[in-house]
């Protein structure tokens, strides 16, 4: 055994955000040992940074909604390519969820008769959100914090993850470091649940913070899990685009969801010019409507703001390309308006978009209140990930369990938005619960040394090359290859380019060299986190290139129409003997028929 | 372009000194650009600690020019660039290394206090009710980040390092969150008395003044706690209760 602290559990849950505490409270709940690692700090993971709200058809704000206009509203947004049973269990599940949260102290903001408060968001048919402010992710991560604290999980904070450790096809644990000290740790598990988020970071526009380097998908797909749906990455239509260090920072929906619009440089409401037929039906065809919609008439249909985010992102993009663009390369988001509407419209600003209020007064010095906002895409969720059976969440691999934005299926070609919180709650309680069971059903397997040393061999290079590459100029290359080369529009011939970016890339990571001691060293952190960017952006770029159609966040200028034959396939990626990365199709299994009722009922 | 030197306390727990780096200063810019500048090009195992860049996390709290801030809300336009810019860990806790300070204690210390306990459900189905008036203030509790600063601020802390005898502003505002939720039940007075040592606070404020969330923490937080305390063992018909009662 090498000589490094080894931490038995009975389950590991990687990552603690909002899917990774409530995995690690409910497998706790069993009563089964259950240890978290964390990347950074408690209570700082990207789960903070969640803005609008939490989708729920609670039915408090609007009671025409129930699971299965929430189900039908998540198919649609996805495309129907998303996983139907997971879409169905988080309809159903998301609701217990949320109130769950209030018995452990959180605390929404309420309706006049004293219930959770719901709000509009794109692509979901009736006021659904439960929501605090703007802060709701906020609320969100630190009632899970403080409820998991007193649960009796061990948490190792500032840890990260280099390897998942196997025994005869199964994972038993996981090997990493400790940042403080730049220690190597062994985590012995007979469970291990991924919970690491998404992979902002492949790109250089994106409102996801460092940690997003992909670690879960990487870990997995190394592990000989599949990937799936990996070409859909959703760019945010509204990150900050100035200040220049602030490019990509989100710019909340819910600013669009209390009647903020968006205008070309021209004051043209462009998001009019162009509604999708699948939602015409549902949209508002003049101003005067969508206003009364974003003001809870039940008769008013949806402003076109609130369309999905693919579709938004996209008439973003046009406006810019055709020169109607505002100064620094995006449009206006104007909410300021509202005050034609409204009479103490700054005050109502201020307290339902208090820190947007902020976020632009002091990044941009821009009073949203009396000013339009300058906004464009920013990356910002991946809805591809691990591939798990709907029910337990366990991946492939058994013993692996995945949940929230490293997993996948729910969220199909397009997620939207306020699913994300609800989906981390649903599945990360299965993920917690199922993981239990299996620790409980399975006995811990054997640590193979071989595996760990190579591991940490891997792990010191970086401070014993001789060369002269820097491994933040590598990451930012990758960035700005990946963001013109796969981002929102793609072409054929500029991802095989990428593919040929990224072997060279590859060959200049393999001689990065880091300064200094293990210590709390963020160039070695970059430097051990490019591998898993590698992993990722490759696993984007083969499925991007193998769907030739355009659907939800795949946006192929190339094949500019929606083909059916590929709405009943989905795109898997996995590791091949010979270390390559494999691209296969999927069926998706035919949809049950009374889902398919459902869906043709609220069409 | 305006050129600006940063000068950056580089060092562990041993041994330490400030290094100055040059940085071109860009419109728009936040010190955490200029830190992150820093790094990707002269001091590649630069440590600092951040996460989300848009003052939502909290982690990247340090000492500029003597202040406790967030590096990413710091604009560069709000500092004189004629000077060199200090940026300095905070100074209340142990370092681990350059810009990362060791925040454990506040981790320690909110696990202290007991945690939130519901009165039981106004309605069958597991639900409450509860007005929004009643909700605002705590929601105002609620906004805090964990950045730390207040207790970087703090006296008691910072020059009299009692970080075993007193949990600091941030957790005496995570106890009034608890205490004035209009669903609990539990009763924090006790230990905010005996072992959380809200005495030791003398309302001088400092931890209000830096709140990057502009949270009320004296005169909202601590001051109603300490009302509390003082409700529940000077009040002199319930000191006389207790004689009686024991």
């Amino acid at each position: 055994m090498p000589h490094h602290p080894v931490h038995e559990y009975d389950v590991l849950v990687i990552g603690a955000g909002g899917a990774g505490l409530r995995a690690a409270i409910e497998a706790s709940s069993a009563g089964v040992k259950v240890g978290v690692v964390s990347k950074s700090l408690l209570g700082k993971a990207h789960t903070v940074m969640a803005e609008g709200g939490i989708a729920a058809a609670l039915a408090n704000t609007d009671t025409r909604d129930d699971w299965r206009v929430h189900f039908s509203d998540t198919m649609r947004g996805g495309q129907y390519v998303n996983n139907w049973r997971m879409a169905e269990i988080h309809a159903k599940e998301a609701p217990d969820r949320v109130r769950e949260l209030e018995a452990w102290g959180a605390l929404f903001d309420r309706t006049p008769d004293g219930r959770i408060l719901q709000r509009n968001f794109g692509g979901h048919r009736y006021p659904r959100l439960a929501h605090v402010g703007d802060r709701t992710g906020l609320e969100m991560i630190r009632t899970l914090q403080d409820h998991g604290i007193h649960k009796g999980i061990g948490f190792h904070m500032e840890t990260t993850m280099l390897t998942l450790l196997q025994d005869a096809g199964r994972v038993i644990g996981a090997f990493g470091y400790e940042r403080e000290r730049g220690r190597f740790q062994i985590f012995h598990a007979k469970a291990v649940v991924l919970a690491t988020g998404g992979i902002g970071r492949a790109f250089k526009i994106t409102s996801n913070s460092w940690e997003y380097t992909g670690d879960g998908h990487s870990l997995a797909y190394h592990a000989g899990a599949a990937l799936i749906d990996m070409e859909f990455v959703q760019f945010h239509p509204t990150g900050m685009i100035w200040p220049p260090g602030g490019r990509g920072i989100l710019v909340t929906e819910a600013v669009r969801g209390e009647g903020g619009i968006l205008l070309n440089k021209d004051g043209r409401r462009f998001m009019f010019d162009d509604i999708p037929p699948a939602y015409r039906n549902q949209t508002a065809d003049n101003e005067e409507e969508g206003w009364r919609y974003t003001q809870g008439d039940k008769n008013a249909r949806r402003p076109p703001e609130l369309l999905t985010r693919d579709h938004v992102a996209r008439c973003i993009v046009r406006e810019v390309r055709q020169g109607r663009g505002s100064p620094h390369g995006g449009v206006f988001l104007d909410v300021s308006w509202i005050k034609a509407k409204l009479p103490n419209a700054a005050e109502h600003i201020k307290k339902k978009l208090p820190s947007m209020y902020h976020q632009f007064k002091q990044l941009a010095d821009v009073d949203i209140t009396r000013e339009p906002m300058e906004v464009g895409p920013t990356t910002h969720y991946v809805m591809g990930g691990v591939r798990v059976d709907a029910e337990t969440q366990m991946s492939d691999v058994p013993g692996l369990f995945a949940a929230g934005e490293c997993a996948a299926g729910i969220n199909g070609a397009n997620r939207l938005g306020g699913n994300s919180l609800s989906d981390l709650l649903v599945f990360g309680k299965r993920a917690g619960e199922h993981a239990a069971a299996y620790a409980k059903a399975n006995g811990a397997g054997q640590i193979n040394n071989a595996q760990i040393e190579k591991a940490e061999r891997a792990a010191m290079e970086p401070f014993e090359r001789n060369s002269a590459v820097n491994p933040y100029q590598v990451q930012e290359q990758l960035q700005d290859m990946m963001q013109d080369l796969v981002g929102i529009v793609r072409r054929e011939e500029e991802m095989l380019c990428a593919l040929d970016r990224l072997r060279e890339l590859r060959a200049q990571a393999a001689q990065v060299v880091v300064p200094g001691n293990r210590e709390y060293n963020n160039g070695w952190h970059t430097a051990l986190d490019l591998d898993n960017l590698f992993t990722v952006s490759e696993a984007i770029t083969r499925a991007a290139l193998e769907r030739r159609e355009c659907r939800g966040a795949q946006f192929r200028d190339d094949y500019p129409e929606k083909d059916s034959t590929y709405g009943a396939i989905s795109f898997l990626i996995r590791k091949a003997a010979d270390g390559s990365m494999q691209v296969s199709r999927e069926p998706i299994p035919e949809l049950r028929p009374d889902l398919k009722q459902i869906i043709e009922e609220f069409k | 372009m305006a050129q600006a030197t940063f000068r950056i306390w580089r060092g562990d727990s041993q041994n330490g000194s400030f290094q100055d780096y040059n940085v071109e200063s860009a419109p728009g810019m936040v010190v955490l650009d200029a830190v992150h500048d820093i790094q990707g090009s002269q001091a590649p195992d630069l440590a600092v600690r951040w996460n989300c860049k848009a003052g939502r996390c909290g982690s990247c709290s340090a000492e500029i020019n003597g202040n406790p801030k967030l590096m990413c809300m710091t604009r560069m336009s709000t500092l004189d660039l004629s000077q060199p810019i200090t940026v300095e860990p905070m100074r209340a806790f142990p370092l681990v290394r350059d810009l990362v300070a060791h925040v454990g204690s506040n981790y320690r210390a909110k696990k202290s206090i007991r945690p939130f306990k519901p009165r039981p459900p106004d309605f069958p189905d597991g639900t409450w009710r509860m007005h929004q008036r009643d909700v605002d203030r705590v929601q105002e509790f609620r906004k805090c980040i964990e950045c730390f600063l207040c207790q970087d601020v703090c006296h008691v802390l910072r020059n009299h390092g009692l970080h075993e005898q007193f949990i600091g502003p941030r957790l005496f505002v995570y106890s009034a969150a608890l205490e004035m939720h209009p669903l609990d039940t539990e009763s924090r007075a006790g230990a905010l008395k005996h072992s959380h040592g809200i005495g030791f606070c003398n309302i001088t404020k400092c931890c209000t003044k830096v709140c990057p969330e502009e949270i009320t923490i004296t005169d909202n937080a601590i001051i109603p706690l300490k009302e509390r305390v003082v409700d529940e063992y000077y009040d002199p018909i319930r000191r006389l209760f207790r004689v009686f009662t024991g």
